[in-house]
Protein backbone atom coordinates (compact mmCIF):
# COMPACT_ATOMS: atom_id res chain seq x y z
CA UNK A 1 0.00 0.00 0.00
CA UNK A 2 3.09 2.52 1.02
CA UNK A 3 6.31 2.18 -0.50
CA UNK A 4 9.25 3.88 -0.12
CA UNK A 5 11.99 4.06 -2.52
CA UNK A 6 15.19 5.14 -1.91
CA UNK A 7 13.54 8.11 -0.36
CA UNK A 8 16.67 10.68 0.77
CA UNK A 9 16.01 14.33 2.16
CA UNK A 10 18.63 16.83 2.81
CA UNK A 11 18.09 20.60 3.72
CA UNK A 12 20.65 22.90 2.65
CA UNK A 13 24.01 21.95 0.59
CA UNK A 14 27.63 22.35 0.82
CA UNK A 15 29.19 21.25 3.77
CA UNK A 16 26.30 22.24 6.07
CA UNK A 17 23.96 19.90 4.42
CA UNK A 18 21.58 17.91 7.24
CA UNK A 19 21.19 14.28 5.68
CA UNK A 20 17.69 13.75 7.37
CA UNK A 21 17.07 10.85 5.75
CA UNK A 22 19.34 8.35 3.97
CA UNK A 23 18.30 6.11 1.23
CA UNK A 24 14.95 5.01 2.72
CA UNK A 25 13.23 1.64 1.77
CA UNK A 26 10.07 1.20 3.61
CA UNK A 27 7.10 -1.09 2.23
CA UNK A 28 3.78 -1.48 4.15
CA UNK A 29 1.57 -4.02 3.41
CA UNK A 30 -2.38 -2.98 2.79
CA UNK A 31 -3.80 -3.05 6.36
CA UNK A 32 -0.88 -3.04 8.10
CA UNK A 33 -0.34 -1.42 11.30
CA UNK A 34 3.71 -0.10 11.22
CA UNK A 35 5.56 1.27 13.48
CA UNK A 36 8.66 3.62 13.11
CA UNK A 37 10.34 4.60 16.22
CA UNK A 38 13.80 6.64 16.83
CA UNK A 39 14.95 9.11 18.68
CA UNK A 40 14.60 13.05 18.63
CA UNK A 41 15.93 14.02 15.95
CA UNK A 42 16.44 10.73 13.99
CA UNK A 43 14.27 11.89 10.97
CA UNK A 44 10.87 9.96 12.11
CA UNK A 45 9.04 13.23 11.58
CA UNK A 46 11.01 14.09 8.01
CA UNK A 47 9.87 10.63 6.92
CA UNK A 48 6.28 10.77 7.86
CA UNK A 49 6.20 14.09 5.90
CA UNK A 50 7.34 12.73 3.06
CA UNK A 51 5.01 9.75 2.59
CA UNK A 52 2.26 12.71 1.89
CA UNK A 53 4.59 15.38 0.35
CA UNK A 54 4.50 17.77 3.02
CA UNK A 55 8.05 17.22 2.53
CA UNK A 56 9.73 16.48 -0.87
CA UNK A 57 11.72 14.50 -0.86
CA UNK A 58 15.30 15.10 -2.36
CA UNK A 59 15.34 12.00 -3.92
CA UNK A 60 13.34 8.22 -4.41
CA UNK A 61 9.55 7.72 -4.76
CA UNK A 62 6.84 7.43 -2.93
CA UNK A 63 4.37 5.17 -3.81
CA UNK A 64 0.73 4.78 -2.46
CA UNK A 65 -1.57 2.74 -3.89
CA UNK A 66 0.14 1.76 -7.14
CA UNK A 67 0.68 5.89 -7.63
CA UNK A 68 4.29 7.51 -7.88
CA UNK A 69 3.17 10.77 -5.47
CA UNK A 70 6.55 11.79 -6.38
CA UNK A 71 5.88 11.97 -10.30
CA UNK A 72 2.10 14.14 -10.06
CA UNK A 73 1.72 17.60 -10.35
CA UNK A 74 0.10 19.68 -7.83
CA UNK A 75 -3.20 19.10 -8.38
CA UNK A 76 -2.43 15.32 -8.81
CA UNK A 77 -1.22 15.38 -5.53
CA UNK A 78 -4.30 17.14 -3.69
CA UNK A 79 -6.08 14.20 -5.03
CA UNK A 80 -3.86 11.35 -3.98
CA UNK A 81 -3.75 13.25 -0.14
CA UNK A 82 -7.40 12.28 0.16
CA UNK A 83 -6.39 8.99 0.16
CA UNK A 84 -3.54 9.68 2.72
CA UNK A 85 -5.32 11.15 6.17
CA UNK A 86 -3.42 12.09 8.60
CA UNK A 87 -3.14 13.05 12.55
CA UNK A 88 -0.73 14.94 14.84
CA UNK A 89 0.83 15.39 17.42
CA UNK A 90 -0.95 18.92 18.70
CA UNK A 91 -4.13 17.80 16.63
CA UNK A 92 -4.28 20.98 14.65
CA UNK A 93 -7.78 21.54 14.61
CA UNK A 94 -9.48 24.98 13.56
CA UNK A 95 -10.15 26.72 16.86
CA UNK A 96 -12.68 28.90 14.90
CA UNK A 97 -15.09 25.29 13.74
CA UNK A 98 -17.15 23.54 16.11
CA UNK A 99 -15.92 19.29 16.12
CA UNK A 100 -18.64 18.80 13.24
CA UNK A 101 -17.05 21.03 11.28
CA UNK A 102 -14.22 20.47 11.57
CA UNK A 103 -14.47 16.70 10.66
CA UNK A 104 -16.59 17.87 7.44
CA UNK A 105 -13.37 20.44 6.12
CA UNK A 106 -11.57 17.54 4.29
CA UNK A 107 -15.07 17.21 2.65
CA UNK A 108 -15.79 20.51 2.00
CA UNK A 109 -12.64 21.04 0.56
CA UNK A 110 -13.53 18.72 -1.96
CA UNK A 111 -16.47 20.05 -2.97
CA UNK A 112 -19.22 17.16 -1.22
CA UNK A 113 -22.28 18.64 -0.94
CA UNK A 114 -23.46 19.83 2.67
CA UNK A 115 -26.21 16.89 2.82
CA UNK A 116 -23.75 14.27 1.92
CA UNK A 117 -21.61 15.81 4.53
CA UNK A 118 -24.12 15.07 7.24
CA UNK A 119 -24.05 11.83 5.49
CA UNK A 120 -20.71 10.86 6.29
CA UNK A 121 -19.55 13.19 9.47
CA UNK A 122 -22.56 11.90 11.63
CA UNK A 123 -21.01 8.26 11.59
CA UNK A 124 -17.96 8.89 11.58
CA UNK A 125 -18.34 10.95 15.16
CA UNK A 126 -19.86 7.85 16.73
CA UNK A 127 -17.41 5.70 15.54
CA UNK A 128 -15.16 8.32 17.83
CA UNK A 129 -17.62 8.25 20.78
CA UNK A 130 -17.88 12.31 19.59
CA UNK A 131 -21.67 12.41 18.83
CA UNK A 132 -22.68 14.30 22.03
CA UNK A 133 -19.75 16.82 21.18
CA UNK A 134 -20.45 17.66 17.83
CA UNK A 135 -21.29 21.42 18.56
CA UNK A 136 -18.64 21.95 20.71
CA UNK A 137 -15.73 23.69 19.90
CA UNK A 138 -12.25 22.32 20.48
CA UNK A 139 -11.07 24.64 23.29
CA UNK A 140 -13.71 23.02 25.17
CA UNK A 141 -12.23 19.52 24.51
CA UNK A 142 -9.78 17.53 26.73
CA UNK A 143 -6.45 16.27 24.49
CA UNK A 144 -7.84 13.16 23.93
CA UNK A 145 -11.25 14.39 22.41
CA UNK A 146 -9.25 16.71 20.26
CA UNK A 147 -7.54 13.46 19.35
CA UNK A 148 -10.68 11.76 18.56
CA UNK A 149 -11.98 14.90 16.27
CA UNK A 150 -8.81 14.50 14.34
CA UNK A 151 -9.04 11.26 13.54
CA UNK A 152 -12.75 11.69 12.78
CA UNK A 153 -11.72 14.49 10.35
CA UNK A 154 -8.54 12.59 8.96
CA UNK A 155 -11.31 9.59 7.95
CA UNK A 156 -14.27 11.70 6.56
CA UNK A 157 -12.67 11.63 3.02
CA UNK A 158 -12.41 7.47 3.50
CA UNK A 159 -8.24 7.44 2.84
CA UNK A 160 -6.65 3.98 2.17
CA UNK A 161 -3.82 5.05 4.25
CA UNK A 162 -3.37 6.64 7.71
CA UNK A 163 -0.18 8.68 9.01
CA UNK A 164 0.11 9.31 12.65
CA UNK A 165 2.60 11.71 13.43
CA UNK A 166 3.48 11.38 17.25
CA UNK A 167 0.01 11.28 17.60
CA UNK A 168 -0.29 10.15 21.46
CA UNK A 169 2.73 11.83 22.43
CA UNK A 170 1.14 15.19 23.89
CA UNK A 171 -1.52 12.61 25.63
CA UNK A 172 -1.19 10.76 29.27
CA UNK A 173 -1.05 6.76 29.35
CA UNK A 174 -4.41 6.63 30.15
CA UNK A 175 -5.51 8.70 27.21
CA UNK A 176 -2.86 7.20 24.64
CA UNK A 177 -3.87 3.74 25.74
CA UNK A 178 -7.99 4.67 24.54
CA UNK A 179 -6.28 6.48 21.32
CA UNK A 180 -4.36 3.37 20.73
CA UNK A 181 -7.63 1.37 21.18
CA UNK A 182 -9.72 3.47 18.52
CA UNK A 183 -6.67 3.42 16.28
CA UNK A 184 -6.65 -0.74 16.60
CA UNK A 185 -10.50 -0.56 16.18
CA UNK A 186 -10.60 1.69 12.87
CA UNK A 187 -7.86 -0.44 11.14
CA UNK A 188 -9.23 -3.66 12.21
CA UNK A 189 -12.91 -2.43 10.67
CA UNK A 190 -12.21 -0.02 7.93
CA UNK A 191 -9.06 -2.40 6.73
CA UNK A 192 -7.32 0.91 6.92
CA UNK A 193 -3.28 0.70 6.52
CA UNK A 194 -1.30 3.13 9.24
CA UNK A 195 2.19 4.45 9.40
CA UNK A 196 3.02 5.75 12.78
CA UNK A 197 6.41 7.24 13.86
CA UNK A 198 6.47 7.41 17.72
CA UNK A 199 9.70 7.95 20.54
CA UNK A 200 7.46 5.75 22.20
CA UNK A 201 8.10 1.68 22.84
CA UNK A 202 4.45 1.33 24.36
CA UNK A 203 2.96 2.52 21.33
CA UNK A 204 4.63 -0.06 18.81
CA UNK A 205 4.05 -3.15 21.82
CA UNK A 206 0.58 -2.01 21.89
CA UNK A 207 -0.75 -1.90 18.38
CA UNK A 208 1.73 -2.20 15.63
CA UNK A 209 2.20 -5.11 13.51
CA UNK A 210 5.63 -4.68 12.40
CA UNK A 211 8.17 -1.73 13.03
CA UNK A 212 11.63 -0.09 12.06
CA UNK A 213 14.10 1.44 13.42
CA UNK A 214 15.60 4.71 12.53
CA UNK A 215 18.73 5.93 13.44
CA UNK A 216 20.15 9.26 11.83
CA UNK A 217 18.58 9.44 8.62
CA UNK A 218 18.87 5.88 8.52
CA UNK A 219 16.48 2.97 8.90
CA UNK A 220 19.01 0.39 10.58
CA UNK A 221 16.58 -2.20 11.60
CA UNK A 222 13.20 -3.81 10.67
CA UNK A 223 11.08 -6.50 12.07
CA UNK A 224 7.63 -8.07 13.30
CA UNK A 225 6.74 -6.57 16.50
CA UNK A 226 6.58 -10.13 18.25
CA UNK A 227 10.33 -10.47 16.90
CA UNK A 228 11.95 -7.23 17.49
CA UNK A 229 10.55 -7.34 21.36
CA UNK A 230 12.54 -10.76 21.70
CA UNK A 231 15.73 -10.19 20.13
CA UNK A 232 16.31 -6.74 18.38
CA UNK A 233 19.19 -6.79 15.84
CA UNK A 234 20.69 -3.70 16.84
CA UNK A 235 22.88 -2.11 19.42
CA UNK A 236 19.89 0.51 19.49
CA UNK A 237 17.05 -1.73 19.33
CA UNK A 238 18.46 -3.31 22.36
CA UNK A 239 18.62 0.07 24.37
CA UNK A 240 15.12 0.78 23.22
CA UNK A 241 13.52 -2.57 24.56
CA UNK A 242 16.26 -2.55 27.77
CA UNK A 243 15.20 1.19 28.69
CA UNK A 244 11.46 -0.03 27.77
CA UNK A 245 11.17 -3.37 29.75
CA UNK A 246 13.69 -1.66 32.68
CA UNK A 247 15.72 -4.66 32.19
CA UNK A 248 19.29 -3.58 32.90
CA UNK A 249 21.89 -5.66 35.11
CA UNK A 250 22.51 -3.96 37.73
CA UNK A 251 24.73 -1.22 38.32
CA UNK A 252 27.39 -3.45 40.83
CA UNK A 253 27.21 -5.90 37.85
CA UNK A 254 27.35 -3.31 35.33
CA UNK A 255 31.30 -2.32 36.55
CA UNK A 256 32.28 -5.94 37.07
CA UNK A 257 31.31 -7.18 33.98
CA UNK A 258 34.33 -8.11 31.27
CA UNK A 259 33.98 -8.55 27.34
CA UNK A 260 35.87 -11.46 27.05
CA UNK A 261 35.57 -14.70 29.25
CA UNK A 262 38.68 -15.58 31.61
CA UNK A 263 40.14 -18.48 33.29
CA UNK A 264 37.81 -18.24 36.17
CA UNK A 265 34.89 -16.11 34.72
CA UNK A 266 31.71 -16.95 34.30
CA UNK A 267 29.20 -15.55 31.21
CA UNK A 268 25.99 -13.03 32.18
CA UNK A 269 23.11 -14.19 30.03
CA UNK A 270 20.09 -12.03 28.91
CA UNK A 271 17.24 -14.66 27.88
CA UNK A 272 14.54 -14.00 25.45
CA UNK A 273 11.97 -16.59 25.57
CA UNK A 274 8.61 -16.84 23.74
CA UNK A 275 5.38 -18.64 23.69
CA UNK A 276 5.21 -22.28 25.04
CA UNK A 277 8.63 -21.90 26.56
CA UNK A 278 7.39 -19.27 29.04
CA UNK A 279 5.35 -21.79 30.40
CA UNK A 280 8.44 -24.32 30.89
CA UNK A 281 10.23 -24.90 34.02
CA UNK A 282 13.30 -24.30 31.95
CA UNK A 283 15.70 -23.10 34.56
CA UNK A 284 15.26 -25.90 36.86
CA UNK A 285 16.10 -28.33 34.10
CA UNK A 286 18.68 -26.12 32.84
CA UNK A 287 20.65 -26.68 36.35
CA UNK A 288 19.58 -29.97 36.56
CA UNK A 289 20.69 -31.36 33.27
CA UNK A 290 24.26 -29.16 32.31
CA UNK A 291 25.34 -28.95 36.62
CA UNK A 292 24.99 -24.98 35.98
CA UNK A 293 23.86 -23.22 38.78
CA UNK A 294 21.64 -20.24 37.36
CA UNK A 295 21.70 -16.39 39.71
CA UNK A 296 18.51 -14.83 38.41
CA UNK A 297 19.43 -11.11 38.64
CA UNK A 298 15.99 -10.08 37.03
CA UNK A 299 13.42 -11.29 35.09
CA UNK A 300 10.08 -9.93 33.71
CA UNK A 301 6.73 -11.36 32.00
CA UNK A 302 5.23 -9.43 28.97
CA UNK A 303 2.39 -9.79 27.06
CA UNK A 304 3.08 -8.48 23.48
CA UNK A 305 0.28 -8.31 21.14
CA UNK A 306 -0.99 -11.91 22.58
CA UNK A 307 2.40 -13.35 22.38
CA UNK A 308 3.80 -13.80 25.76
CA UNK A 309 7.46 -12.70 26.17
CA UNK A 310 9.48 -14.22 29.05
CA UNK A 311 12.87 -12.02 29.85
CA UNK A 312 15.79 -12.42 32.46
CA UNK A 313 19.13 -11.42 33.29
CA UNK A 314 21.04 -14.62 34.71
CA UNK A 315 24.35 -15.19 35.74
CA UNK A 316 25.08 -19.06 34.97
CA UNK A 317 28.23 -20.36 37.31
CA UNK A 318 29.95 -23.48 36.43
CA UNK A 319 32.89 -24.43 34.49
CA UNK A 320 34.02 -23.09 31.31
CA UNK A 321 32.67 -26.27 29.85
CA UNK A 322 29.63 -26.58 31.11
CA UNK A 323 28.66 -23.18 31.22
CA UNK A 324 28.93 -22.96 27.10
CA UNK A 325 26.84 -26.49 27.32
CA UNK A 326 23.94 -24.84 28.55
CA UNK A 327 24.35 -21.80 26.47
CA UNK A 328 23.63 -24.22 23.81
CA UNK A 329 21.13 -26.32 25.54
CA UNK A 330 19.31 -22.67 25.53
CA UNK A 331 19.81 -21.99 21.92
CA UNK A 332 18.85 -25.18 21.18
CA UNK A 333 15.20 -24.56 22.42
CA UNK A 334 14.83 -21.87 20.60
CA UNK A 335 16.05 -19.19 23.59
CA UNK A 336 17.36 -16.08 22.20
CA UNK A 337 20.23 -15.95 24.44
CA UNK A 338 22.78 -12.42 24.70
CA UNK A 339 26.11 -12.70 26.39
CA UNK A 340 26.33 -9.69 28.39
CA UNK A 341 29.66 -10.16 29.58
CA UNK A 342 31.97 -12.09 32.22
CA UNK A 343 32.47 -11.42 35.97
CA UNK A 344 34.75 -12.53 37.58
CA UNK A 345 34.08 -15.70 40.34
CA UNK A 346 35.51 -15.07 43.47
CA UNK A 347 34.91 -11.20 42.99
CA UNK B 1 -25.09 77.74 22.80
CA UNK B 2 -27.41 78.68 20.07
CA UNK B 3 -29.28 76.27 18.06
CA UNK B 4 -27.13 77.20 15.02
CA UNK B 5 -23.89 76.19 16.78
CA UNK B 6 -25.80 72.72 17.88
CA UNK B 7 -26.41 72.21 14.41
CA UNK B 8 -22.93 72.96 13.25
CA UNK B 9 -21.56 70.47 16.24
CA UNK B 10 -23.93 67.43 15.04
CA UNK B 11 -22.98 68.37 11.16
CA UNK B 12 -19.51 67.64 11.82
CA UNK B 13 -19.90 65.00 14.07
CA UNK B 14 -21.60 63.36 11.17
CA UNK B 15 -18.92 64.32 8.56
CA UNK B 16 -16.74 62.69 11.08
CA UNK B 17 -18.20 59.28 11.55
CA UNK B 18 -18.92 59.33 7.42
CA UNK B 19 -15.27 59.66 7.24
CA UNK B 20 -14.27 57.01 9.78
CA UNK B 21 -17.04 55.03 8.48
CA UNK B 22 -16.00 55.34 4.53
CA UNK B 23 -12.28 55.51 4.67
CA UNK B 24 -12.64 52.39 7.17
CA UNK B 25 -14.35 50.53 5.16
CA UNK B 26 -12.39 50.85 1.69
CA UNK B 27 -9.07 50.52 3.32
CA UNK B 28 -10.54 47.14 5.01
CA UNK B 29 -11.57 46.40 1.51
CA UNK B 30 -7.99 46.67 0.20
CA UNK B 31 -6.11 46.43 3.35
CA UNK B 32 -6.76 42.94 4.55
CA UNK B 33 -6.54 41.23 0.77
CA UNK B 34 -2.64 42.91 1.18
CA UNK B 35 -2.19 41.77 4.51
CA UNK B 36 -2.97 37.81 2.96
CA UNK B 37 -0.89 38.60 0.24
CA UNK B 38 2.35 39.75 2.58
CA UNK B 39 1.42 36.41 4.76
CA UNK B 40 1.19 33.62 2.29
CA UNK B 41 3.94 35.09 -0.47
CA UNK B 42 6.60 34.72 2.82
CA UNK B 43 9.44 32.20 2.00
CA UNK B 44 8.40 28.83 2.74
CA UNK B 45 4.40 29.40 2.42
CA UNK B 46 1.46 28.51 0.51
CA UNK B 47 2.27 31.04 -1.95
CA UNK B 48 6.24 32.01 -1.53
CA UNK B 49 7.16 34.36 -3.71
CA UNK B 50 10.45 36.11 -1.83
CA UNK B 51 11.39 38.75 -4.54
CA UNK B 52 7.24 40.22 -4.43
CA UNK B 53 7.08 39.92 -0.63
CA UNK B 54 9.87 42.40 -0.15
CA UNK B 55 9.43 44.82 -2.71
CA UNK B 56 5.30 44.64 -0.93
CA UNK B 57 6.89 44.72 2.44
CA UNK B 58 9.32 47.83 1.64
CA UNK B 59 6.33 49.43 -0.41
CA UNK B 60 3.67 48.94 2.76
CA UNK B 61 6.31 50.19 5.17
CA UNK B 62 6.98 53.50 3.39
CA UNK B 63 3.46 54.22 3.39
CA UNK B 64 3.24 53.57 7.33
CA UNK B 65 6.36 55.77 7.64
CA UNK B 66 4.96 58.99 6.47
CA UNK B 67 3.13 61.04 8.86
CA UNK B 68 -0.02 61.74 8.14
CA UNK B 69 -0.06 64.75 8.00
CA UNK B 70 2.64 65.31 4.89
CA UNK B 71 1.15 62.19 3.52
CA UNK B 72 -2.46 64.61 3.38
CA UNK B 73 -0.45 67.60 1.82
CA UNK B 74 2.06 65.42 -0.57
CA UNK B 75 -1.04 63.97 -2.26
CA UNK B 76 -3.12 66.97 -2.98
CA UNK B 77 -3.19 66.39 -6.65
CA UNK B 78 -3.46 63.08 -6.16
CA UNK B 79 -6.70 63.80 -4.31
CA UNK B 80 -8.12 66.71 -6.48
CA UNK B 81 -7.50 63.86 -9.45
CA UNK B 82 -9.74 61.61 -7.46
CA UNK B 83 -12.49 63.70 -6.13
CA UNK B 84 -12.27 67.10 -8.10
CA UNK B 85 -11.21 69.39 -5.25
CA UNK B 86 -8.55 69.15 -2.36
CA UNK B 87 -10.74 70.48 0.48
CA UNK B 88 -13.70 69.19 2.38
CA UNK B 89 -15.09 66.04 4.02
CA UNK B 90 -14.22 63.91 0.75
CA UNK B 91 -10.91 65.27 0.02
CA UNK B 92 -9.67 64.17 3.35
CA UNK B 93 -11.18 60.20 2.67
CA UNK B 94 -8.61 60.03 0.28
CA UNK B 95 -5.72 60.19 2.27
CA UNK B 96 -7.39 58.81 4.66
CA UNK B 97 -7.68 55.66 3.01
CA UNK B 98 -3.93 55.61 1.54
CA UNK B 99 -2.80 55.77 5.43
CA UNK B 100 -5.24 53.04 6.58
CA UNK B 101 -4.54 50.60 4.44
CA UNK B 102 -0.45 49.62 5.13
CA UNK B 103 -1.94 49.96 8.42
CA UNK B 104 -4.72 47.46 8.37
CA UNK B 105 -2.36 45.26 5.63
CA UNK B 106 0.22 45.08 8.67
CA UNK B 107 -2.48 44.72 11.42
CA UNK B 108 -3.88 41.82 9.48
CA UNK B 109 -0.62 40.40 8.63
CA UNK B 110 0.05 39.68 12.33
CA UNK B 111 -3.04 38.14 13.24
CA UNK B 112 -2.78 35.89 10.34
CA UNK B 113 0.92 35.20 12.18
CA UNK B 114 -0.42 34.17 14.82
CA UNK B 115 -2.36 30.85 13.41
CA UNK B 116 -0.07 27.66 14.56
CA UNK B 117 1.97 26.57 11.20
CA UNK B 118 0.32 22.88 12.12
CA UNK B 119 -3.40 24.08 10.98
CA UNK B 120 -1.86 25.31 7.42
CA UNK B 121 0.17 21.61 7.01
CA UNK B 122 -3.04 19.93 8.07
CA UNK B 123 -5.30 21.55 5.87
CA UNK B 124 -2.10 20.81 3.21
CA UNK B 125 -1.98 17.20 3.79
CA UNK B 126 -6.55 17.46 2.99
CA UNK B 127 -5.60 18.54 -0.18
CA UNK B 128 -6.32 22.00 0.31
CA UNK B 129 -5.46 24.35 -2.74
CA UNK B 130 -3.80 27.90 -1.61
CA UNK B 131 -7.09 29.88 -2.07
CA UNK B 132 -8.78 27.60 0.05
CA UNK B 133 -6.40 27.57 2.58
CA UNK B 134 -7.01 31.53 2.77
CA UNK B 135 -10.84 30.99 2.82
CA UNK B 136 -11.54 28.15 4.98
CA UNK B 137 -8.64 28.14 7.00
CA UNK B 138 -6.27 31.57 7.83
CA UNK B 139 -9.57 33.99 7.56
CA UNK B 140 -11.57 32.41 10.02
CA UNK B 141 -9.14 31.35 12.08
CA UNK B 142 -7.45 34.92 12.54
CA UNK B 143 -11.23 36.40 12.38
CA UNK B 144 -10.98 37.61 16.03
CA UNK B 145 -7.06 39.14 15.64
CA UNK B 146 -8.56 41.04 12.20
CA UNK B 147 -11.96 42.14 13.92
CA UNK B 148 -8.98 43.38 16.74
CA UNK B 149 -6.72 44.98 13.89
CA UNK B 150 -9.84 46.78 11.97
CA UNK B 151 -10.99 48.28 15.47
CA UNK B 152 -7.19 49.94 16.10
CA UNK B 153 -7.59 51.22 12.89
CA UNK B 154 -11.12 52.75 13.21
CA UNK B 155 -9.55 54.80 16.26
CA UNK B 156 -7.02 55.65 14.58
CA UNK B 157 -8.86 57.22 11.59
CA UNK B 158 -11.06 59.20 14.08
CA UNK B 159 -7.86 60.43 15.42
CA UNK B 160 -6.68 60.91 11.71
CA UNK B 161 -9.59 62.41 10.41
CA UNK B 162 -9.63 65.10 13.21
CA UNK B 163 -6.22 66.17 12.13
CA UNK B 164 -7.93 66.48 8.66
CA UNK B 165 -9.65 69.23 9.78
CA UNK B 166 -6.43 71.38 10.17
CA UNK B 167 -6.19 71.38 6.33
CA UNK B 168 -10.18 71.94 5.79
CA UNK B 169 -11.36 68.66 5.72
CA UNK B 170 -14.31 69.38 7.54
CA UNK B 171 -15.80 67.12 10.94
CA UNK B 172 -14.97 67.37 14.10
CA UNK B 173 -11.49 68.33 14.10
CA UNK B 174 -12.56 70.98 12.07
CA UNK B 175 -14.81 72.31 14.01
CA UNK B 176 -12.56 72.28 17.10
CA UNK B 177 -10.11 74.50 15.20
CA UNK B 178 -12.30 76.94 13.82
CA UNK B 179 -14.39 77.56 16.82
CA UNK B 180 -12.45 76.46 19.82
CA UNK B 181 -8.78 77.51 19.04
CA UNK B 182 -9.01 80.03 16.30
CA UNK B 183 -11.84 82.09 18.18
CA UNK B 184 -10.86 81.03 21.42
CA UNK B 185 -14.43 79.29 22.48
CA UNK B 186 -13.10 76.75 25.23
CA UNK B 187 -16.99 74.99 25.31
CA UNK B 188 -16.96 73.84 21.35
CA UNK B 189 -13.20 72.74 21.86
CA UNK B 190 -14.20 70.85 25.16
CA UNK B 191 -17.60 69.49 22.93
CA UNK B 192 -15.28 67.84 20.20
CA UNK B 193 -12.86 66.40 22.69
CA UNK B 194 -16.33 65.05 24.56
CA UNK B 195 -17.37 63.73 21.20
CA UNK B 196 -14.52 61.98 19.98
CA UNK B 197 -14.08 60.42 23.17
CA UNK B 198 -17.39 59.34 23.37
CA UNK B 199 -16.75 57.89 19.49
CA UNK B 200 -13.05 56.05 20.15
CA UNK B 201 -15.13 54.04 23.26
CA UNK B 202 -18.06 53.37 21.58
CA UNK B 203 -16.28 51.41 18.72
CA UNK B 204 -13.66 50.08 21.01
CA UNK B 205 -16.61 48.15 23.01
CA UNK B 206 -17.96 47.12 19.89
CA UNK B 207 -14.94 45.89 18.51
CA UNK B 208 -14.08 44.32 21.62
CA UNK B 209 -17.72 42.43 21.54
CA UNK B 210 -17.21 41.15 18.35
CA UNK B 211 -14.01 39.71 19.09
CA UNK B 212 -14.91 37.60 21.73
CA UNK B 213 -18.02 36.83 19.39
CA UNK B 214 -15.42 35.22 16.96
CA UNK B 215 -13.02 33.95 19.17
CA UNK B 216 -13.72 30.25 20.57
CA UNK B 217 -10.41 29.95 21.94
Amino acid sequence: MIKLEGVSKTYGAGPTAVHALKNIDLEVPKGAIHGVIGLSGAGKSTLIRCVNLLERPTSGHIIVDGQDLTQQDSEALRQSRHQLGMIFQHFNLLASRTVFDNVALPLELMGVSKGEIRKRVEPLLELTGLTDKATQYPAQLSGGQKQRVAIARALASRPKVLLCDEATSALDPQTTASILELLQDINRKLGLTILLITHEMEVVKSICHRVGLISDGELVEEADVGDFFTAPATRLGREFLNAFLELEPPQALVERLEETPGEHTHPVVRLAFSGANVATPLISRLARDSGVDVSILQAKVESIQGRTLGLMIAELIGTPETTSQALTQLESHDINVEVLGHVQRDA
Amino acid sequence: MSSAMLELIFEATLDTLYMVALSGAVSAVIGIPLGVLLYVTRPGQILAQPVAQRVLGIVTNIGRSIPFIILMVAIIPFTRLVVGSSIGTNAAIVPLIIAAIPFVARLVEGALNEIPPGLIEAAQAMGATPVQIITKVLLPEAKGGIINGLTITVVTLVSYSAMAGAVGGGGLGDLGIRYGYNRFEPLIMLITVAILVVMVQGFQSLGDRLVRKADHK
